[in-house]
């Protein structure tokens, strides 16, 4: 592919994605939020976060992501629940999806 | 600087350090597979360095290395980044005013953006968002670097079960705001519409559906909004 062509598709994608992200902290300096809407901000941030969650887990693309990966994101968050330190749910998780494709699972 | 370390404490610094080293890993295997795409070393370590934001950087080199168009690798790039204006409206608080929105919106990432909004207080938010969005930069573009140069040491970071890995950094982080019942049935409803919608919706998009969940939620002072 053109150099010039890849070199602007970059500097697009990544002017594009700064501005989405100033664009939270540049409305909020504009406007004094109520308490109520800094806890509806705060709730859509968890929802997409527990959304990205669920599709990571779930999906690959457009496809299912198979039994490893939901397997181990399911005992981290079995041991998130019981309030484990987050180094064992981390290791955890990334311990049992490699052990299971070891043993051949999907 | 300095008040972030102070503010941090071990366990916190430690948990961010994990998420930076694992990040880092991710990122080797990242310009790796980018270069033994065919792509040059310049486009993963330019893509690092200025969009970072690693799922929309995945999706651009694997259009472009596929021979796709570059306006589509683009406008999936931001469709996948538009996420990151929600977060802004949440942490904008976090980030603070003046010149320091500048760096501080180009450090959001999904795993500073879940360690600050887990914090009690406004400046342990400040510290965790600071503390990791610096180390993820670092790690990042460092591992984007070797994998780049090295080519394919590690091309496949499934083998080490970080593809689960990732999921459960941000559903340990998340999980004590869905103890709130009201925030947990947004939540469910979000992610059943986003997985609902994944097979039929090009990738970002089901995530931005998952909103709707927020018509389920109720903030919890009902009472005070009244009395005002």
């Amino acid at each position: 592919m053109n150099h010039t062509v890849m070199l602007a598709g970059i500097l697009i994608l990544a002017v594009g994605t700064f501005s989405l992200r100033l664009a939270g902290p540049l409305l909020r300096t504009r406007f004094e939020l109520p308490e109520r809407a800094q806890q509806v901000m705060s709730a859509a941030a968890i929802v997409l976060l527990a959304a990205l969650v669920a599709t990571a887990a779930l999906t690959d693309g457009q496809d299912h992501a198979g039994i490893a990966r939901p397997v181990g994101v399911l005992v981290g968050g079995v041991l998130a629940w019981r309030k484990a330190p987050f180094v064992l749910v981390v290791v955890a998780a990334a311990v049992t999806a490699a052990g299971l494709r070891l043993l051949g699972a999907p | 600087m300095r008040s972030i370390w102070r503010t941090l404490d071990r366990g916190l610094l430690r948990d961010i350090a994990l998420v930076c080293l694992a990040d880092g890993v991710v990122g080797i295997s990242y310009g790796a597979i980018s270069v033994g795409g065919g792509l040059q070393f310049w486009v993963p370590v330019a893509l690092s360095l200025l969009v970072f934001a690693g799922a929309s950087q995945f999706l651009f080199v694997g259009i472009v290395a596929a021979a796709g168009s570059p306006v589509a690798a683009t406008i999936a790039g931001l469709l996948v980044n538009a996420r990151h204006v929600a977060f802004g409206l949440a942490v904008s608080e976090v980030i603070g005013g003046g010149w320091r929105r500048l760096p501080g919106s180009h450090l959001m990432t999904d795993e500073n953006v879940a360690f600050a909004l887990g914090q009690e207080d406004l400046r342990q938010k400040r510290a965790a968002y600071w503390a990791c969005g610096i180390g993820i930069f670092i790690f990042w573009n460092l591992g984007t670097v070797i994998g780049a140069a090295a080519g394919s040491v590690i091309a496949d970071t499934d083998v080490f079960g970080l593809d689960a890995a990732f999921p459960a950094v941000l559903l340990a982080l998340v999980l004590p705001a869905l103890r709130d019942r009201s925030t947990r049935t947004a939540a469910l409803i979000g992610s059943v519409v986003a997985l609902a919608a994944t097979p039929f919706l090009p990738a970002g998009l089901p995530v931005l559906l998952a909103l709707v969940g927020l018509l389920f939620y109720r903030s919890d002072k009902p009472a005070l909004e009244a009395v005002r």
